[in-house]
């Protein structure tokens, strides 16, 4: 008994840390309507400068707590900094832009946390004063824990405090349902949501410092806590912060006992929870019905068929590409392959972002569902190239259906955070279920056939696959069918009141997208010979949506242009030290001078000759 | 006190208003008429600066308004109430208040929470209920007092009797008088004839994005036929 209710403390003090960063994420999300990816940054570098700070004052009960408070005020300055600099700028811009710029963030924030504090784990101090166990019904208890269990209600207590005792509190309130109408009646948004901003770093920050008595400080803190802040703010409801002290404590306690059951299920628990209250309460548990719409957006233009002009000049790229390999060397060609990849992967992405209108975060899955799709194939049945590169888009279609059934039956930010969690769970699985997927080792010697192992041979096999499924695409997005899938984008009760089951056409939309992802998944494992789990992994999905974004998402050539602009560019900035720093610092420049992507930036500097010469 | 020439507005491509001209003098109420979808929402939208897309020019006060922001034209005692209302559900009808509470203007009278709850008596009854709370009629009333703390000297009123019932449009009708005798200037936009003469000094009449109609009651009741063509259903 008393093991079990030390069980539920360790759950609580969890929360605690859990809810601050969430409620930090949940409130920025609330008013300022961006998904903040570097919230966990934020976290992490609030542990960091509460490591160092607490470093000075060695041991002295109150230097550790007035350290704690200063690194999180020092935090919410530098959230000041990025939203007047960064974000201010794309409030109007389509929640992706928001996110990718975010994820920019990220990046940055990792090398420069690498140059400041270096590579290694730092240990911090045991909080002073706080440092032994307590006896509870005979098991020992951290003592430090209960404080962290009586910090969290106490912050809830204060942010309720502000919310509604405080003019500004209101006016957040106020901004949360209806931004716009809060700016007519003389509210400078601008400052509130700066002031929204500052806040939900400060919590983020004071989350991160009140951890370093708790686990190491690392460079991995910031992307391991960011999927489970996201989790806790969607079951809780979009920028309802009550309801993300609730689900803090549920994620948290019911992780403590099922570790105790089956502990690696500590990875996917959290988004298992998160797909179950999503199916049953599309808004969370506390969140509104029209939570989930992010930034106001400007109806989309619809896509162009190609002019003939512009067919030509493709045609010819297409034909330099094909003869390619006769003239480049070896690891060009090689390079190519990746390109094909990366485009195929991106336009799939950008029919179920573009032409579907739903936002994924998490399309690696189905990419690499097809690569272990295949790879497993080859390994366990003995299939040959062929008939595995057919078996893993088939695999990919499948989980597509089975999780894509769950996704369109919510839509924006909600959609979006669904596909992550659908992600989460099957890199989760992947990860951890060794003796099959073979875990964090991958599975080795998926070689293609011997006729095809040539690097020139192969990449005509990637050519077939990868053009022929890019071809594909485009002929659906104006298919019949791809005019319903871009109404229901544009209207979804339009669309339903003319008689179409908007929810099944999403789908299979969701499972076409799915299926070319998983083919491109396919070409990428036969080319590498291996597969691991970071096929499925978040950064694939969002370099995924980087290149969506890069190449433009108006455009159909976009993901083209997208992801041909990042294989090459991370081909070249990989090899540099600090490499993140620089592309963090790339997509930033592209998503405030560019915000149309590489392929409206071309339309614009073609309408802008044409606009000179007349 | 407000011109507006030349008002064009587009979404996305689509052009919503072209070449609309108007002007509020000192102290009138002026009818905006049309009939659903003909642009008296987004000339409104337009002058409080909610339509990203617009040219021509705005002058307000002695000031060009035309691209500042909407929180920037409210503070130079411009008032806006929505046509779909857009209360805050989730606040008490005296935290909607405070949203909208600025500081007194010289130029403007001044609206405190007790003057306009004598002036709408529902809504004291029922100050701690949240806005998702209070029926139509109610949210009409408590969407104009909270514009009303802002202490405006011009108020865009956007279909103030669309949807309420008819003993709530009576009210309504005397509220925009008690704004007149306040010394404020209106600006209203209504489908409803026989509402816009009990309660304006002269109209407008918009259709398809451009004005058509501009003079009194008077010279309207002269020629039926301009309120057949753009009026009538």
């Amino acid at each position: 008994m008393g093991f079990y209710f030390a069980q539920l403390l360790t759950g609580l003090a969890n929360a605690s840390s859990l809810f601050l960063i969430a409620s930090g994420l949940s409130i920025i999300f609330g008013v300022t309507r961006i998904v903040n990816f570097a919230h966990g940054s934020f976290y992490m570098v609030g542990a960091y400068i509460a490591y160092t700070l607490v470093s000075l004052w060695s041991g002295s009960i109150f230097g550790f707590w007035v350290s704690v408070l200063l690194a999180a005020m020092v935090v919410g300055m530098i959230g000041l900094v990025i939203e007047l600099t960064i974000l201010r700028r794309i409030y109007h811009a389509p929640e992706l832009f928001q996110l990718v710029a975010t994820f920019g963030v990220v990046l940055i924030f990792q090398d420069a946390t690498l140059a400041i504090w270096g590579a290694e784990d730092l240990l911090g101090p045991r909080a002073p004063g706080l440092n032994s166990a307590v006896r509870i019904m005979g098991e020992p208890i951290p003592e430090y824990d209960l404080a962290l269990i009586a910090i969290g209600p106490v912050v809830l207590l204060a942010i309720w405090l502000l919310f509604h005792k405080t003019r500004w509190g209101v006016l957040v309130r106020a901004a949360t349902q209806d931004r716009e109408m809060v700016g007519a009646l003389g509210v400078n948004q601008a400052w509130l949501f700066s002031a929204a901003f500052v806040l939900g770093s400060f919590l983020a920050g004071l989350g991160g410092a009140l951890q370093i008595p708790r686990e190491a400080v690392s460079l991995q803190m910031d992307l391991s806590i960011i999927g489970e802040a996201f989790v806790v703010v969607v079951i809780g409801g979009m920028g309802s912060v009550s309801g993300a002290f609730v689900a803090a404590v549920l994620i948290s306690v019911l992780n403590a006992f099922a570790i105790l059951i089956f502990p690696q299920i500590s990875i996917v628990l959290p988004f298992v929870i998160m797909a179950i209250v999503l199916i049953f309460r599309p808004h969370g548990l506390f969140g509104k019905p029209g939570s989930e719409k992010g930034a106001p957006e400007e109806p989309d233009q619809p896509l162009a068929l190609m002019d003939q002009k512009s067919a030509m000049v493709l045609m010819a790229a297409l034909l330099v590409l094909a003869i390619s390999p006769v003239f480049t060397a070896d690891f060009t060609t090689v390079l190519m392959v990746d390109v094909m990849v990366a485009t195929l992967f991106a336009v799939s992405l950008h029919f179920m972002m573009g032409v579907g209108g739903m936002v994924s975060f998490g399309h690696a899955a189905y990419f690499g569902v097809g690569a272990y799709g295949a790879a497993m194939a080859v390994k366990f049945l003995g299939f040959g190239m062929i008939p595995a590169m057919i078996f893993g888009p088939v695999c990919a279609v499948l989980a597509a259906l089975f999780f894509g059934w769950f996704c369109v039956r919510l839509s924006g930010v909600y959609l979006a955070m669904l596909t992550l969690a659908a992600a989460q769970i099957l890199w989760g699985v992947t990860f951890q279920w060794q003796e099959f997927t073979g875990g964090d080792d991958g599975i080795l010697g998926v070689w293609p056939a011997k006729w095809a192992s040539a690097d020139k041979v192969y990449f005509y096999i990637a050519f077939v696959f990868c053009i022929g499924g890019i071809w594909a695409l485009r002929r659906a997005a104006f298919s019949p069918f791809g005019y319903i899938l871009r109404g229901i984008r544009d209207s979804q009760t339009r669309a339903e009141a003319i008689g179409i089951d908007t929810r099944f056409h999403q789908w299979m939309g969701f499972v076409l997208a799915g299926g070319f992802a998983g083919l491109a998944g396919v070409v990428f494992a036969f080319s590498k010979g291996s597969v691991f789990p970071d096929t499925l992994g978040i950064a694939l999905s969002i370099d995924g949506l980087i290149m969506v974004l890069l190449g433009g998402i108006h455009a159909l050539a976009g993901p083209i242009l997208g992801a041909g602009a990042f294989v090459l560019i991370e081909d070249w900035v990989t090899r540099l030290d600090y490499w993140r720093f620089i592309f963090g610092a790339i997509i930033l420049i592209v998503v405030l001078l560019a915000p149309d992507g590489i392929a409206g930036g071309i339309q614009r500097l073609l309408r802008g000759l044409k606009g000179g010469r007349a | 006190m407000l011109d507006v020439t030349n008002l064009g507005a587009w979404y996305g491509r689509a052009q919503i208003l072209n070449g609309v001209s108007l002007s509020v003098g000192e102290n009138e109420v002026v009818a905006l008429m049309g009939r659903n979808g003909a642009g008296k929402s987004t000339t409104m939208k337009s002058i409080m600066g909610l339509v990203r897309h617009i040219d021509g020019t705005i002058r307000y006060a002695e000031n060009e308004i035309r691209g500042n922001t909407p929180h920037a034209i409210c503070r130079l005692g411009m008032g806006y109430v929505p046509e779909d209302r857009r209360i805050f559900g989730d606040l008490t009808i005296e935290e909607n208040l405070e949203v909208g509470r600025r500081e007194a203007r010289p130029d403007a009278p001044e609206w405190t929470q007790k003057h306009l709850f004598e002036l709408f008596p529902n809504l004291a009854e029922r100050r701690k209920n949240l806005g998702k709370q209070l029926s139509g009629g109610e949210q009409q009333m408590l969407t104009i007092a909270r514009t009303l703390m802002g202490n405006p000297k011009l108020v865009l009123l956007d279909e103030p009797s669309e949807g309420i019932a008819p003993v709530i449009v009576e009210q309504m009708a005397r509220v925009i008088a008690e704004l007149k005798r306040e010394g404020l200037s209106v600006l209203i936009s209504e489908q409803n004839l026989h509402f816009a003469r009990i309660v304006s000094d002269r109209a407008y009449i918009i259709e398809k994005g451009e004005m058509r109609f501009e003079g009194s009651f008077a010279d309207l009741d002269g020629n039926p036929e301009i309120s057949n063509t753009y009026l009538a259903v």
